[in-house]
């Protein structure tokens, strides 16, 4: 009887103990967002969203006077905009197609050397792949640019698509594939018509999860994108990105305060790509 | 090698000593040769890993989605050797039911009528479209349960509406011949019992040949029945004949539940 109780006893501190360690895993998320909104609420304004940065002079007037400081992170918004959408037009292609191969020849020697330079790439430092992106783009086109960004931007997002493409389709019934066949259908039609639109959500999910992962990059972008002061559409001029800002506002001591709602933004808008592509995929979940 | 199956006269399909390996050395399927009737149910019965489904999808080179599989003898569909031919040509010709319901999920139930068409390229008026939805519906008794919904997704049917669209599907490509693969062993005894007074209906148009390994099945709607066993086409008669008066003993244990 005794054993029972003891057994009973332990059983209910392991449940304490699990419940105990995962609660505490969600405080730093609450913490961080709680810190950025105390700090960085007050200059979210509508200047935020449509003025460049503030030079380090106004900054300076806006701090002796006790104001906010003016001017807001338009550039860095636009230019992480632009980048991560170049970047994308990039990425998809290639990551949807090295994705079909790897889930339609998974055993092939040259598709089990794909999936495992995939994985090393996806594990390579993000700085690792600015300076190659440094060595390839930046270099032969003479300059820093907002394209040199999305290419070492699309080197990282890759892998994730590659992946996420992989298992989305393994995951598709091997009946849907015979269905398509049996009518007649040429392989390639299959795959384009009957294969891919099944499993879009989880490829929306993948490219989704993908996005908001470099948005957030700073190193490569450093060496590639450099930054730039002002609003930038030409995607062969340096450009601005939101995390850059950060880094700049950061080693500008009358910017500083900068930081904070700048941070807060680029946490809201990549918390909220991670909550579309969790309710996208549970809605287009494969039956 | 037993060559005293039933003879038919200007068969649909004629199997020539077809043996199909999945792995070298290894038959699943040992030198059948058959003729199959036109425009009849030919039923292929037997227990669970005799090779009857084997057969019927070398018959729309299934197989070759699976490299490792070989397939050796000649399968003539309509007097052509299918095994030369080029294999979309052969699966247009000879339509697929699986044993689940595969309609497509992206797909309105009017879209999954006429994706043969869709799949290989073909483009067809709006009216050739409604035209060939409403005829294959209605061929399967659906039209009547779903033309209110032609745009919903297909997977919101029930199962056996589902299997049900799924024959209308292979229906609209006008095959020569529709091959089912336990087309009713994932449906319950009604749904069941529809597919079965359909295909009676369809046999008037097409030819089916239908692997089941419900013998009851078998002898309620086939004319001719094949029994397999450890890949060796066993006995192959009308189905009248093989239920009472079988030739073989195997034949007879099976049928009489002995095993299977």
């Amino acid at each position: 009887m005794s054993s029972l109780r003891y057994r009973t006893i332990k059983d209910k501190i392991f449940f304490y103990c699990v419940c105990g360690l995962s609660s505490l895993t969600v405080i730093p998320l609450f913490a961080i967002i709680w810190e950025l909104i105390r700090k960085g609420y007050k200059q979210i304004n509508w200047s935020f969203f449509t003025e460049t940065a503030p030079s380090t002079l106004d900054a300076m007037l806006a701090r002796g006077t006790g104001d906010i400081i003016p001017g807001g992170i338009a550039n860095g918004i636009l230019g992480t905009l632009l980048m991560v959408a170049i970047a994308s037009v990039i990425a998809i292609p290639v990551g949807i197609m090295v994705g079909i191969h790897l889930s339609e020849h998974p055993k092939t020697k040259f598709s089990n050397a794909t999936r495992f330079i995939t994985d090393l790439i996806q594990g390579s430092p993000s700085i690792v792949i600015g300076i190659i992106a440094y060595a390839w783009v930046v270099k032969p086109l003479g300059g820093y640019s907002a394209f040199a960004g999305s290419v070492s931007l699309a080197i990282m997002m890759i892998p994730l698509i590659v992946r996420s493409t992989e298992e989305t389709l393994k995951m598709l019934p091997g009946s849907l594939k015979e269905a398509g066949l049996a009518l007649g259908s040429s392989y390639t039609n299959v795959i384009l018509r009957v294969l891919l639109p099944s499993a879009f959500g989880g490829l929306f999910t993948g490219i989704l999860l993908a996005v908001s992962r470099v948005m957030g990059e700073t190193a490569p972008l450093m060496l590639t994108a450099l930054g730039s002061t002002a609003i930038n559409w030409n995607v062969m001029e340096p450009t601005s990105a939101v995390p850059l800002l950060i880094w700049e506002f950061y080693n500008d001591p009358n910017l500083i305060d900068m930081i904070w709602s700048s941070s807060l933004f680029l946490l809201i808008l990549v918390l909220s790509l991670n909550l579309i592509a969790k309710h996208i995929a549970k809605k287009w979940k494969i039956q | 090698m037993e060559q005293e199956h039933i003879q038919i006269s200007n068969p649909i399909l004629q199997l020539k000593d077809v043996s199909i390996s999945y792995s070298p050395g290894k038959n699943a399927v040992k030198n059948v040769s058959a003729d199959i009737a036109r425009n009849k149910i030919t039923a292929i019965m037997g227990p669970s890993g005799c090779g009857k489904s084997t057969l019927l999808r070398a018959i729309n080179r299934m197989h070759e989605l699976y490299p490792d599989i070989k397939i050796m003898g000649e399968i003539l569909l309509d007097g052509k050797n299918i095994l030369k031919m080029n294999p979309m040509e052969v699966r247009r010709m000879a339509g697929m039911v699986f044993q689940r319901p595969n309609p497509f999920p992206t797909m309105s139930i009017f879209d999954n009528v006429v994706a043969g068409y869709k799949l290989n390229g073909i483009s067809l008026g709006k009216s050739e479209k409604e035209e060939i939805v409403e005829r294959c519906l209605t061929n399967v008794g659906l039209w009547n349960e779903v033309k209110d919904s032609l745009f919903k997704k297909g997977t919101f049917l029930s199962g056996g509406q589902q299997q049900r669209l799924c024959i209308a599907r292979a229906l609209a490509l006008k095959p020569d011949v529709l091959l089912m693969d336990e087309p009713t062993s994932a449906l319950d005894p009604i749904a069941t019992n529809r597919i079965e007074e359909l295909l009676l209906d369809l046999k008037n148009e097409f030819s089916i040949v239908i692997v089941t390994h419900n013998m009851s099945q078998a002898a309620r709607i086939s004319d001719y029945s094949m029994f397999m066993y450890l890949g060796e086409l066993v006995e192959y008669d009308t189905t009248q004949t093989m239920f009472t008066n079988p030739k073989d003993k195997r034949t007879n244990e099976y049928l009489s539940g002995q095993f299977g």
